[in-house]
């Protein structure tokens, strides 16, 4: 039988209104699952962090959700500008976002950081000028 | 007996529900679905909101509370008038007035629900100043938000704040202190909530927090509204002195109020289900910090916006205001008393789960999935569902069946008619058994 199901949302860029909609369907689902609350919490952040990621740095990108019995994978795919250095994506508060979407709340430097606070494994790929691909695990 | 997880107080009048997709539609928690041209609420999902009361245009949902003639019950009563009650009235100076003419009405003592929610204030700032971890701490006055709470956010269980609702603590201090001025038995006192909520009326019957509610009766605010109006004449011509609730207390009735009675800006406040619960869904992506204290309210305007009342609840509010401006500040306050805590908890109660394990409900998200790209998308609501992915999910379950939705009801017909058709013209052809549920 199927021992894993899979998610897929695509994240359209430059629109905060609908930023979070992926997130907010993915954590409806996991709490029809009977996932448990702790991981659905470290879920939904870390989601939606990554999805803002991609409406403010990449024009948006697709989310594969994967939750299998022992662990659930969200793979965060952009064709964005990439990241020139990881290390210092990955410090909190080190942001390169620009001065309109800060004022609108983000932008605080807390994205990558919190997506590695709030998951048991993070793997990042990028190339410039290519995109990005998170990948992030929460153990079930 | 055995207590019951789930009550509640909106029911359904057969006769006059049309079995029309409105109050499917409007639920925010999915509970009604229509079922041979009837609305049936699963009752472990209805957090008795009364938005399907508003927008049932046939009256076909009630909400449950007690008569008027209940007071018959009871040796010696005690009303307990909500601050959304203050509000209902015209030109409204001085409370007294208004408690006076409850006491014309037949009760023999009134004890303000306002002046109970001036000591939750105060207890709430404390509880709020010397509980950091859990900020920010969710109000627990509505009974809609509490339940809510409960079914679909089990993070935030550990932000609710452990207080009983002012209402309960009110019926607690009027019980004790009608003990010693009837100096009757317990039973032969009456406590009468006069609400404007059937939400309050399972909260009395099945409180969350504490193990027993001292509300015996709950009265609506619509039923009581009339038989003062002409009593509160003859009260205003000399009234007694009766208030003991202020500006606090009063304006716990509608939003805004009881976060207002914290005296921090450190709060938000929203009202209207679908708000309660973007907020709810925000504070649990912890998109909201550095808050200290979230009141959520799940009627429009607050309590003043609940279905047992009269008045329009931003007229009301208006109403509420202009009063308020003639009381002080607090009239409760400064009494330590030994009640108003919560006693248990709260405990998660995952009603929507789809399966009974992981395994199990991953397969049956499966079956979802698949079964929902066969239907139209189109959310009618003919099959008695609020949309196609909730058909699909309760043909999972069990309780629907695939020619529920019209689409594929026809596209089935059509096709068993045009096999009939070739039937009639080839009949030695062989033809496969076609179940549609499959």
């Amino acid at each position: 039988m199927n021992d894993s199901i899979e998610l897929t949302y695509e994240v359209s860029g430059d629109d905060f209104t609908r930023a979070g909609e992926a997130s907010s369907d993915c954590k409806q689902k996991l709490k029809r699952l009977g996932v448990p609350p702790d991981v659905i919490r470290k879920v939904a952040i870390a989601m939606y962090e990554g999805e803002i990621n991609m409406v403010i740095h990449a024009n948006g990108g697709k989310i594969k959700v994967t939750i299998s019995m022992d662990e659930i994978t969200m793979e965060l795919a952009d064709r964005g500008p990439g990241i020139p250095d990881i290390e210092k994506a990955l410090r909190p508060g080190y942001s390169t976002a620009p001065e309109d979407v800060r004022s609108l709340g983000f932008g605080a430097g807390m994205g990558l950081p919190n997506m590695k606070k709030y998951t048991d494994d993070i793997h990042i790929t990028t190339e410039l000028g290519v995109g990005t691909t998170v990948t992030m695990k929460v153990k079930l | 007996m055995a207590e019951e997880k789930f009550v509640n107080a909106v029911r359904l009048d057969k006769e006059k529900c049309m079995g029309c997709t409105n109050c499917i539609k409007r639920c925010p928690t999915g509970a009604i679905r229509v079922r041979n041209g009837k609305a049936k609420i699963t009752k472990s999902y209805c957090i008795d909101c009364g938005e399907c009361i508003r927008i049932c245009e046939h009256h076909a949902k009630i909400a449950t509370y007690d008569p008027i003639s209940s007071m018959d019950d009871y040796e010696y009563k005690v009303a307990l008038p909500a601050p959304a009650l203050y509000g209902q009235y015209n030109n409204l100076e001085d409370t007294n007035i208004l408690l006076t003419a409850l006491k014309y009405m037949g009760f023999d003592d009134v004890y303000e629900v306002g002046a109970a929610a001036e000591i939750v204030s105060q207890m709430s700032r404390e509880f709020v100043s010397t509980h950091r971890d859990k900020w920010p701490l969710i109000s627990t006055a509505c009974p809609s938000v509490t339940r809510l709470i409960r079914i679909r956010f089990p993070n935030l269980i550990s932000h609710l704040l452990p207080l009983e609702a002012p209402v309960e603590l009110a019926a607690t201090l009027a019980r004790r202190k009608a003990l010693v001025m009837s100096g009757l038995p317990s039973e032969k006192i009456g406590i009468f909530f006069i609400s404007p909520c059937p939400a309050k009326v399972s909260a009395c019957r099945s409180p969350l927090g504490i193990t027993k509610c001292d509300v015996d009766k709950v009265l609506a605010i619509k039923d009581v509204y009339p038989i003062l109006l002409p009593l509160m004449k003859k009260a205003a011509l000399n009234p007694d002195d009766l208030a003991s609730a202020g500006r606090i207390g009063l304006g716990w009735g509608q939003s805004g109020g009881e976060a207002g009675g914290l005296l921090t800006d450190s709060y938000l406040a929203a009202d209207g289900i679908e708000n309660v619960i973007d907020v709810l869904e925000d504070l649990e992506d912890q998109k909201l910090t550095n808050l200290k204290f979230i009141e959520l309210n799940a009627c429009r305007g607050g309590c003043v916006g609940g279905v047992l009342t009269v008045e329009n609840p931003y007229v009301a509010r208006v109403k509420l205001k202009r009063l308020n401006r003639y009381l002080p500040v607090a009239v409760t306050h400064g009494i330590p008393v030994d009640a108003g805590y919560w006693t248990r908890e709260i405990k998660y109660e995952p009603v929507f789960n789809l399966g009974s394990n992981l395994r199990e409900s991953m397969q049956m998200m499966f079956k979802v999935e698949l079964l929902e790209k066969q239907f139209p998308g189109t959310d009618c609501g003919s099959c008695g569902a609020p949309s196609c992915r909730a058909l699909a999910e309760d043909i999972v379950r069990g309780v629907a069946k695939k020619t529920d939705c019209i689409y594929v009801l026809r596209k089935y017909i059509q096709r068993i008619s045009g096999e009939m058709h070739d039937m009639s013209e080839n009949p030695n052809a062989e033809y496969l058994d076609d179940d549609p549920e499959e």
